[in-house]
């Protein structure tokens, strides 16, 4: 049976979002090897001062480019994807979508402008009285907006699909783009307020001050739910396309997968606290609580592991794998995009367990700002989800472009080159952490650092080493693919599962939305609601700005 | 689409269970160690001024320091600056083995935190709040405070020192 097949038009419009997601992922892990270089003692950065001025302001562009510039194009690009392929329909208002694009790529401009000219080295949390440049908060503002927007065109889409279909189920990667887009919607409330009452207007000089803490409190009602934005689309992949591409699989059961994103839906907002356990204005029996809300999401993510395991066994027993184990080597392990996104699911296991050890309340008290932390979120975000998006471009560049992928078997070496050195590096990062090392911090000049760290610093050089090589591999391929003259001979097939149980099954309140809706925001309301009101009553905008970088 | 109750398979039905289990675990480990054996994270304190919390004279922040409450039992009233240099104030602290110190924290200008070296305190210091901790200080040595938050090019060389003596 012929797929549904994208215009032209439409697979460069998901193309230019995979174009700019390159471009700033490209130059943000440039600078990534330097910082870990720095810790090894090998510092490049007095070599490149005309251009960048501190480690600080490279740090700040890693973090920037790649932690939102590199996975929020990237996302917004799939899951535009995803709901066209998934509802075989185009977009209602394509104009609409296109404009949102096009406001994100403007703020990536102005925010890169005074990042570039060392007026915005802030780091990507930007916490104030740290003061940046108006444009990063405006370039920053537009980004998100720009996201919005495109997520309105999405909704509409579906509202238009759902009129021409009534009695029809959802299918499952729209279904699951949908929710994540959604998620985006309500949890960025926060950081836009912050940036819109407090940040830009400070920035302008319509304000003298700002309230630090209030400040932190609206970044992390964003900052945490950001993280399953960035990881549920390498879900999506995981449950509905993996299982199709590592041997013809299919998906173990489609009502707990719609099941498990509906619980990140409503638990992904109401647990920003634990990022905040140490902060001193918030009381600690609401800290307690987020804790709480934070290891029930340990439960959707359980789920999904059985799912996504279950779904991949039975492709490697397809392959004719048997035994216990023994099935995981039939899968097919040549084929880069695979490779790519089951390295990088064995590293989220690891990923996931030092989150659980994060959002441990008062273990928290070893672990919070030292390089555990980086070390943590480079197998999530840097692993699970950065070399799970390089897998899918593996076939998503070739289905957008109609090229060949370039040398697959380099690709394939660059996913197991990331394992490697991502394996040395956050090893690393996470036992220095708890020897005592901060993060965000040169050490290899840090006048306090006991001999004992020396050699763990040196592995973080030799991971970041590593991975710059791979880095550098996955761009190769990438650039080479697009360049290249060869076509396929064949349109790409767009790997999607289907589900193993019987869809007529998934039961009707599995696609209702009004009901998650009004849960997530009601949990929101009441474990943000007491501690915000207390927050914003007494405001205090007694602090000014300072740049002192 | 069915209106039928959800079909769960045996096995999944079996793990979900077991990461229920699990889950109420960890959540009563956690709350072991909150609540029986008192490891807490830190509460709010205090609002203060940052603009004149180092300068007014009746905040303690303007003369930081160590004083003693009663025998064995000291307030450490500490200020993390970045203005004019990435210090904080004071560099040192000396007491007996033995002392439980509560540290004062505040900062008169950016953010940046405050990490005792192989103790649980490790908390922000925020401009207009006051952290608080306290720590016992059983064995002799020099535990290192360093901070633990970006606050300019100094981030890296702010640290200080706690001596506990025999």
């Amino acid at each position: 049976m012929k797929q549904y097949q994208l215009s032209t038009g439409e697979k460069k419009f998901i193309g230019s979002h995979l174009l700019v997601a390159i471009l700033a992922l490209s130059v943000g892990s440039l600078f990534g090897p330097l910082q870990a270089f720095e810790h090894a003692g090998w510092d490049i950065y007095p070599y490149i001062k005309p251009l960048i001025k501190s480690y600080y302001q490279g740090l700040t562009v890693h973090g920037v480019l790649n932690a939102l510039v590199w996975t929020t194009f990237f996302i917004m690009g799939f899951l535009t994807f995803n709901v066209m392929f998934g509802l075989k329909r185009p977009l209602k208002n394509p104009t609409l979508n296109k404009v949102g694009f096009w406001l994100m790529v403007v703020g990536v401009v102005a925010a890169a402008i005074p990042i570039l000219a060392n007026q915005a080295t802030v780091l990507f949390t930007f916490y104030p009285p740290l003061k940046a440049n108006w444009a990063f908060y405006l370039g920053l503002t537009l980004v998100v907006v720009g996201s919005w927007v495109e997520g309105w065109g999405l909704f509409m889409t579906y509202f238009a699909w759902r009129k021409e279909n009534p009695k029809e189920l959802t299918p499952f990667i729209a279904f699951a783009s949908l929710v994540t887009a959604l998620l985006w919607q309500i949890c960025t409330i926060g950081v836009a307020t912050e940036i819109l009452t407090m940040l830009l207007p400070w920035s302008l000089g319509l304000i003298a001050g700002v309230d630090p803490q209030l400040a932190r409190t609206y970044f992390w009602f964003t900052g945490h739910p950001l993280v399953y934005f960035w990881i549920l689309p390498a879900y999506i992949s995981w449950y509905a396309m993996l299982p199709k591409q590592a041997g013809n699989g299919k998906m173990f059961s489609d009502s707990l997968a719609r099941l498990s994103f509906w619980i990140f839906l409503v638990l992904s907002t109401p647990l920003g606290f634990h990022h905040q356990y140490v902060d001193p204005g918030i009381p600690p029996v609401w800290k307690f609580i987020h804790s709480m809300l934070t290891f029930s999401v340990f439960f959707p993510s359980m789920m999904t592991a059985f799912t996504v395991i279950a779904s991949l066994e039975h492709a490697g027993r397809k392959n004719g794998g048997k035994g216990t184990f023994a099935w995981i080597g039939k899968l097919n392990w040549s084929d880069p995009s695979v490779a790519a996104q089951l390295l990088a699911g064995i590293l989220f296991f690891f990923g996931g367990i030092g989150g659980l050890a994060n959002a441990s309340y008062n273990v928290n008290l070893v672990l919070h700002n030292t390089a555990f932390i980086p070390g943590h979120f480079h197998l999530t975000v840097a692993t699970a989800v950065t070399l799970s998006f390089m897998g899918i471009s593996y076939w998503l560049l070739p289905y957008l472009t109609g090229k060949k992928l370039w040398m697959p078997k380099l690709a394939v070496a660059q996913a197991w080159i990331w394992f490697v050195g991502m394996i040395i590096f956050s090893n690393a990062m996470h036992v220095l952490g708890l020897l005592g090392a901060p993060r965000r911090v040169p050490l290899g000049l840090a006048p306090y650092v006991p001999p004992e760290w020396n050699s763990r610093l040196f592995q973080v050089g030799v991971g970041g080493a590593i991975l710059f090589v791979s880095g550098a591999c996955y761009l190769t391929v990438m650039l080479m693919t697009a360049l290249s003259k060869e076509t396929v001979k064949e349109e790409v097939e767009v790997p999607v599962a289907e589900s193993m149980q019987d869809l007529a099954l998934t039961p009707v309140w599995l696609d209702r939305w009004a009901p998650w809706i009004y849960g997530a925001l009601a949990l929101i309301v009441l474990v943000y609601g007491p501690v915000l009101f207390d927050l914003i009553k007494n405001i205090a905008l007694t602090s000014p700005g300072f740049r002192v970088w | 689409m069915s209106a039928q109750p959800m079909h769960i398979h045996p096995y999944e039905r079996n793990w979900m269970v077991f990461s229920a289990v699990m889950l109420v675990l960890f959540a009563t480990a956690v709350s072991v160690a909150a609540f029986g054996m008192g490891i807490q994270v830190p509460a709010p304190e205090q609002r203060v001024d940052p603009r004149i919390v180092a300068t007014d004279p009746n905040s303690p922040w303007s003369n930081p320091g160590l004083r003693e409450v009663s025998p064995g039992k000291y307030d450490a009233y500490i200020l993390a600056h970045a203005i004019p240099v990435w210090e904080y104030l004071p560099k040192e602290i000396t007491v007996p083995a033995g002392s439980s110190v509560s540290f004062y924290v505040t900062s008169s200008d950016v953010q940046h935190g405050f990490k005792i070296q192989d103790t649980n305190a490790n908390f922000m210091v925020i401009p207009g709040q006051v952290s608080k901790l306290t720590i016992k200080f059983n064995k002799p040595g020099t535990y290192n405070y360093i901070c633990t938050e970006y606050c300019g090019s100094g981030h890296g060389i702010m640290y200080g020192a706690i001596i506990v003596t025999p």
